[in-house]
């Protein structure tokens, strides 16, 4: 039974999403759908200015890119999916989380697991909390679920969500996923075997079952040979076991019945700059493609050489980005730029979405204008990379398979295939854990269930196995059992009573990861070595009083001169929302009010950039009537162009008859911006023409508090736009303001 | 095992192949590979695969994870968890949710055949 979703539910984009709601009523809550959803791609997308080759639908709600505001505010969207991964260990703060990655354009949220839950023997009921990851439990995913079901409306686009069919549960995680509407998921017994250690046999007879349960569900299967170049020494020498390792899986998906439109390739450009990035990474990810074509790829960001510098991880992932863009993707992965050094906080969830989308909206359409050489380099290193991988797979084959190729030590060994170093990761066939765990099906085995892989004795004539028992869960969801909580201290209600008090009472903490954490950033450039300049810095951010300042990171800018660390700390205090002065935002007058009075009154200003300053991209959009400034409106505008003395403007104002003088002032050196308003003022009072003069200043770094303060009657900062302008005159003639 | 790159030697036997056979070779290794490791699983199960079957047939994780340690320590897991229930529910004309939870309860283990 599916309750319906009430009107009363549907988010309001002003007001925080309440997770209390949320938790309400989860019993009888079912999902939306089952399966994947793809972007809906639009060729020659028109988008404000613009033609668009490689986007999709628009959202309904987001946040653009930063500088969209230059372009109409237009917010085109990609043609991939673009994934966020989140894991705060706290179900409920990842739930604002995940609707702040939605406004920033992921549509496809994959929760990683709490540590050790790929070794839990069952399933983890309630809400628990994880660490570096969420415990993945029935009502955790319903939850979940259920808040992006009211998310997806508010943005416009549907969201997959994602998590792991692993461990040695596999199978009944898969029916849990089936169950929810999870709609991607990562499975590839080889990453249990590797990285998990458990036992071979068990994790392929168990993922057999699994991926047959995802595959009646359409979930979108994520392989995890990435892993191989995330843990390899040297891991641009693993590209032929790469190949090696996404062919095994997705071989096998096949076998048990999975579609290969649902399996995806999870690929990462191996490299890193100052390597060769390119160069090295291009051939793999052209090779990969010609090997698995037809299936998806979901395009992953470097990992492996990340560390705590946020900026240079941004760099590299642009890079990978653009990988996909040159070769293919279905999906693009994206990494947070604190990776390497934190668990993820949540703003940076969203800067990762945002390199992602940025960079392939500014790349949009080039591949219609380049291509790959043929007959170059390229060629040559991707029929290498391709054969070294099936010499791999023929050693394989002679070494009596797979298991026995594990038991070798051929995995994960650092050396370009056929070389071997001998740090492979070596697994005994009858060791690990759950060893010895799977057991032959006898001559009457039988499971009464849809969805169920390999033998099965039914009685004969049965067509569907569950008419045996009236439905299975996947035909009849009402028979689902619910669990709410297991741990009456361990539990998402005790978790938010002290954030719902707080907010209750009004107050408010920074935070990037959970409600209220406290925790801040600090940015500190010390004019000193590092050994001085870190304990200098964690003094400096207690002094301001960080509690537990700990640098997160350093770089030298200099072994002399100094070097930038960012501390983190926490701030123990809250501020009292009741507390708070709010400037009240400014209604505009309308612009047909405007046009009426001006044309009316006939009035005139004149306009220049101040000082020894040559910008005058500025003032030209504030006043030209062709980016709608405020000649549209019937102002007569004297311009007099820039680096021009405030004399000459006062002069002008004589000369022309005009009562208003428009100055920008963008260079802020030595704070002249304040030195040329306050020049303009005293200029006005000496001549004893102040009060008959509206005195407007305009600059990036203004403000209409700085510009008061020098003297002037108002100022305007960075996305003025001319009907501001036009207003504020308006009202200071009529003597509102 | 450590061994030198003597990729140029051994590739002597694939460097003919066009792009096309090279792939087919890739794909034709693959299979061979999977083939026996899909065999096993087809023919073999395990105390997750069972507790999967119980939760499609209306069971709790807990009740699940009861039932499949209980039948497992009977040495009757072999024959299917999901099957012994539905054959003591058979048995005694009863539903498959109150076999598996007598079962949890130590009933009618006498009602299954050896």
């Amino acid at each position: 039974m599916r309750r319906p979703m009430k009107r009363s539910d549907k988010l309001n984009l002003e007001k925080k999403i309440d997770v209390a709601k949320i938790i309400e009523g989860l019993s009888d809550y079912r999902p939306k759908r089952k399966g994947w959803t793809w972007r809906k791609a639009v060729p020659n997308q028109e988008i404000g200015p613009f033609v668009y080759k490689d986007t999709s639908e628009a959202l309904k709600n987001s946040v653009p890119l930063p500088s969209a505001h230059y372009f109409g505010n237009i917010d085109p969207q990609c043609d991939f999916v673009i994934t966020t991964e989140i894991a705060s260990g706290r179900f409920e703060d990842d739930i604002r989380r995940m609707r702040m990655a939605a406004w920033h354009g992921a549509d496809h949220i994959m929760v990683i697991r709490t540590t050790g839950q790929s070794h839990f023997d069952g399933l983890i009921e309630g809400t628990p909390e994880g660490v570096g990851g969420v415990p993945i439990s029935r009502k955790q995913i319903r939850a979940s679920r259920k808040a992006l079901d009211l998310i997806e409306e508010e943005v416009g686009r549907p969201i997959n969500f994602h998590s792991y069919v692993s461990g040695v549960a596999g199978p009944e995680m898969a029916v849990l996923f089936n169950e929810e509407g999870v709609n991607g998921a990562h499975q590839d017994p080889q990453y249990n075997v590797l990285y998990r250690n458990i036992n071979m046999h068990r994790s392929f007879v168990d993922a057999a079952c699994a991926k047959a349960l995802m595959a009646d569900a359409k979930i979108l299967q994520i392989d995890g040979a990435h892993n191989a170049n995330a843990t390899a020494r040297e891991a641009w020498k693993v590209m032929p076991e790469l190949l090696v390792q996404h062919g095994i899986n997705s071989a096998f998906s096949l076998a048990v019945g999975m579609e290969r439109e649902n399996i995806a390739l999870s690929t990462v450009p191996p490299t890193a700059p100052p390597a060769p990035k390119l160069y090295i990474d291009l051939p793999y990810a052209v090779a990969l493609r010609d090997f698995f074509n037809g299936f998806k790829f979901r395009a992953q960001q470097n990992t492996r050489y990340m560390e705590s510098d946020t900026s240079e991880a941004t760099i590299t992932h642009v890079l990978d980005t653009l990988i996909s863009r040159l070769t293919s993707a279905d999906i693009q992965s994206t990494i947070t730029p604190d990776e390497g050094r934190n668990v993820p906080w949540h703003y940076n969830n969203v800067l990762g979405v945002n390199t992602a989308r940025q960079t392939l909206m500014g790349v949009d359409g080039f591949t219609e204008m380049i291509e790959l050489k043929e007959d170059s380099p390229l060629d040559k290193k991707v029929r290498e990379i391709k054969e070294r991988a099936v010499l791999f797979l023929e050693e394989i084959v002679d070494m009596e398979g797979y298991f026995a190729a594990v038991e070798e030590g051929h995995f994960v060994d650092s050396g370009n295939f056929p070389e071997r170093v001998g740090d492979g990761i070596k697994r005994a066939a009858d060791g690990g854990v759950a060893a010895g765990s799977i057991l032959r099906r006898e001559a009457d085995y039988m499971a009464p269930v849809c969805c169920h892989f390999g033998e099965n004795h039914l009685p004969d004539g049965i067509k569907k196995p569950c008419d045996l028992i009236d439905g299975c869960t996947l035909c009849e969801p009402g028979k689902i059992v619910y669990i709410d909580e297991l741990d009456e201290e361990d539990n998402v209600t005790r978790r938010l009573e002290t954030p719902l008090k707080e907010k209750e009472a009004g107050l408010i903490r920074p935070e990037v990861e959970w409600a209220g954490d406290g925790v801040v950033c600090v940015t500190v450039m010390v004019p000193d070595p590092p050994d001085v300049g870190e304990a200098a810095a964690l003094i400096m951010a207690e002094k301001m009083g960080l509690k537990d300042p700990e640098v997160i990171h350093r770089r030298v800018m200099h072994p002399a001169e100094g070097t930038l660390f960012e501390v983190k700390g926490r701030l123990d205090f809250a501020v009292n929302r009741a507390d708070l002065v709010i400037p009240k935002k400014e209604v505009p007058v309308a612009e047909d009010e405007i046009r009426e009075y001006i044309r009316k009154r006939g009035v005139s200003v004149v306009a220049a950039t101040v000082g020894e300053d040559e910008h005058s991209v500025g003032m030209r959009e504030i006043i030209d009537i062709k980016h709608g400034g405020i000649e549209k409106y019937g102002f007569v505008c004297h311009y007099l162009g820039t680096s021009v003395p405030v004399a000459k403007l006062v002069d002008a104002a004589v000369e022309t008859g005009s009562k208003i003088i428009l100055i920008s002032t963008i260079i802020t050196h030595n704070d002249i911006h304040r030195v040329n308003m306050r020049r303009l003022a005293d200029l006005a009072v000496e001549r004893g023409l102040r009060s008959d003069l509206v005195l407007i200043a305009g600059g990036t770094q203004v403000t209409d508090d700085t510009a008061k303060e020098s003297g002037m009657d108002a100022g305007f900062g960075r996305g003025t736009k001319g009907h501001d302008v036009a207003s504020l005159i308006v009202k200071r003639l009529r003597g509102e303001v | 095992m450590e061994r030198g790159d003597d990729y140029e030697k051994r590739r002597e036997r694939v460097k003919n192949l066009t792009d096309v056979e090279l792939k087919d070779r890739f794909w034709e290794l693959l299979n061979k590979i999977v083939e026996p490791i899909v065999e096993e699983a087809r023919t073999h199960t395990s105390p997750s695969i069972e507790r999967s079957v119980l939760l499609r047939m209306g069971f709790s994780s807990i009740e699940a994870k009861a039932l499949v340690t209980n039948i497992s320590e009977r040495g009757l897991l072999g024959r299917g968890a999901g099957g012994i229930v539905y054959r003591v529910a058979v048995k005694n004309k009863i539903d498959v949710r109150s076999a598996g939870l007598g079962l949890i309860e130590g009933k009618y283990w006498e009602d299954i055949d050896p």
